[in-house]
């Protein structure tokens, strides 16, 4: 259809224009109306507007908000407007249209010059605000394990066992497999790099220091982060959205007690049994690379490794696994309890407890480097 | 399409799950440009009904025809040309929680016309008024919103694309009794300014004497009543005179 055929307009003497609509004015010509209504609304003049409606076949909320675009300004300027020739049919719409549409525009949000200043500002204050947030999660569930403590009845057993399940036990076979494939790859890299100066036995120092005493641990609290850690984030900010905590509230009960306390204990016990169960898969792991690749007898790794660590190399990765945990646990929950109304506050909360406590766990694990090395251990 | 044809066209329509069989058997056809309200008891298989003629469940047996297209015998790419001439109101609105309500009401526009940004915003807008919402209103995330203003942006939404048809779900559940009857009012206005069809279903006996212009009672997964108002109150039908004729109908002064 020729965009000419849609609209005409003759602007006459005196400021006077004579607008004519012709046709079908549907959402299927509005991209062809939209600069027409534009155009004669510039040729517009001081003078009375007339729109003739008479050979209009057709019209929609998207015709009727053109036309009311096509009048605008003139009305808006004091100028009369007069319609002909609407059909009846048409007259309910066209009224519906016009009287909502006298609205004002809102007033553009204004940026401020210092934007990026204030910005970098407001993520300082936020970095207070998390850091402060997590001490109060910690408080708050140091004071519930107190409670439950003098009346241990209230402890939801139950919950905590089914928690111990589901993070636990169910972990256990990604962790073995996980863990077995770092201690192959560690041993490999150092038998490889070793063997250029003839020292390829000290492999097995390698895998077996670095294995209890820092990888076990880390990988382990990588992997329950994400796995277990996003999942209570998840959970929890959905009975957030849904106002289940609210609801827990009202009645009297403490949500942190019902629902943190027994999710974080779960992870604490988890955590040390994952990591000793993934330090003994990645020492296998070690094992069997030394011996396929690395032509060692298992008598000779297994006599090697326990000349080369000790218990203390032992006691240093089990004795950060709970700490890890606590740490896991509390971002995890922290993030969950700030979930807003929205699904994508959903998603953002679980993706920041993932990135939050895999970098606090592996900050806290250059903390406890500095520990026990100044302790000797 | 002659205009005599109906906007909606059930015909022994069966539904069911397992063993259970929720819709059996059942006929109706709903006129164009008429309200018509739907009735049941509560797990009676409304909500069902309207799941189904939306495609939203599979039926078993039976024909569905909306605005003359069959959904079993056209192609998929004809049946999303009839769905752009529908749109629904869920009982909770499902706006969509990321977007604004402005961005809510362009989102089918967004999706299924090239139009100017500006056109397109200032239709929004356009409707966001008829149903009585404001500019400000407008730019507000769905969280910040009250449940009748939830109630009123999705209809706003489920208005985008000017649809020949709207299934309303429930649409006064929640809603305090001046909202209530604020919100009949504004169905029965869009009804007149768009020319729409409304399929309704309701608990709500004001909105049925009110704004219906006929009424479907549903009982044993059948229509056992299907008129105005006042063949509701001269039906035989147990179920039908319990709800029309029980204490809540009497209370609202209907009988």
């Amino acid at each position: 259809m020729e965009s000419n055929d849609l609209l005409r307009w003759n602007a006459g003497d005196g400021g006077q224009i004579e607008i004519e609509a012709d046709g079908p004015w549907t959402v299927t010509n509005a991209v062809a109306l939209d600069s027409l209504v534009d155009a004669a609304a510039q040729a517009a003049g001081t003078g009375p507007m007339i729109v003739d409606m008479h050979g209009v076949t057709a019209i929609d909320t998207f015709g009727a908000c053109l036309i009311e675009r096509l009048v605008t300004p003139a009305k808006a300027r004091g100028q009369k407007v007069v319609f002909k020739g609407v059909l009846d049919q048409h007259r309910s719409l066209l009224d519906a249209v016009a009287r909502v549409s006298d609205h004002t525009p809102l007033p553009p949000k204004k940026r401020s010059p210092l934007a990026a200043i204030e910005g970098l500002g407001r993520s300082l204050i936020d970095l207070g605000n998390d850091l402060s947030a997590l001490l109060v999660m910690l408080g708050a569930i140091a004071m519930a394990m107190a409670r439950v403590i003098r009346r241990p009845r209230s402890f939801r057993l139950t919950a905590a066992v089914n928690q111990f399940d589901r993070v636990g036990l169910r972990s256990v076979p990604i962790i073995l497999l996980i863990t077995f494939l770092i201690g192959a790859i560690i041993a490999q890299q150092g038998i490889f790099n070793f063997r250029k100066f003839g020292a390829q036995t000290y492999a097995i120092d390698l895998v077996g220091i670095l294995v209890l005493r820092e990888l076990g641990v880390l990988i382990v609290s990588i992997m329950v982060a994400g796995r277990s850690g996003s999942s209570y984030t998840a959970e929890l900010g959905s009975m957030k959205m849904r106002e289940e905590i609210d609801a827990i509230r009202t009645m009297g009960l403490d949500p942190i007690e019902i629902l943190m306390l027994p999710r974080v204990l779960a992870l604490v016990l988890a955590l040390p049994m994952l990591t000793f169960i993934g330090s003994m898969s990645a020492l296998v792991g070690g094992g069997l690379v030394s011996w396929l690749y690395g032509g060692m007898s298992v008598a000779t790794y297994i006599t090697r490794l326990r000349d080369a660590i000790s218990v203390t190399h032992f006691e240093v990765g089990m004795w950060k696994a709970p700490f890890m945990a606590l740490v896991i646990g509390i971002v995890a929950c922290t993030e969950g309890l700030r979930v807003q109304g929205n699904t994508e506050s959903l998603g953002f909360h679980t993706t920041e407890s993932v990135v939050k406590s895999i970098f606090l766990v592996i900050v806290l694990d250059g903390f406890f480097a500095m520990f026990f090395a100044s302790i000797g251990m | 399409m002659s205009d005599e044809a109906p906007a909606i066209r059930l015909t022994d329509l069966v539904v069911g799950f397992g063993n259970n069989t929720v819709i059996d058997h059942l006929s109706l056809d709903v006129r164009r440009g008429e309200i018509l309200g739907l009735v049941g008891a509560s797990g009676g298989g409304k909500s069902v009904l309207l799941r189904t003629i939306l495609g939203l469940l599979r039926k078993r047996s039976g024909t569905i025809n909306i605005l003359g297209a069959n959904p079993d015998e056209v192609s998929s790419a004809a049946m999303r040309a009839v769905e752009r001439h529908w749109g629904v109101l869920f009982q909770q609105g499902a706006l969509f929680s990321s977007l604004t309500v402005r961005q809510n009401v362009e989102f089918p526009m967004r999706e299924y016309l090239q139009l100017p940004p500006r056109l397109q915003s200032s239709v929004a807008i356009t409707k966001l008024g008829m149903v009585g919402l404001s500019a400000v209103d407008a730019e507000k995330l769905p969280e910040e919103l009250s449940g009748g203003m939830i109630k009123r942006a999705a209809l706003a939404r489920a208005l985008a694309l000017d649809p020949d048809i709207v299934f309303l779900d429930e649409p006064t559940s929640g809603l305090d009794p001046i909202a209530a009857s604020d919100f009949d009012r504004l169905i029965k206005t869009l009804q007149k300014a768009l020319g729409l069809t409304v399929f309704m279903v309701t608990h709500d006996l004001d909105s049925l004497a009110t704004v219906c212009d006929r009424v479907a009672a549903l009982a044993d997964g059948k229509i056992v009543a299907l008129g105005p108002m006042s063949a509701m109150l001269a039906s035989e039908h147990p179920w039908v005179q319990a709800y029309f004729r029980g204490q809540r109908a009497r209370n609202n002064s209907i009988v």
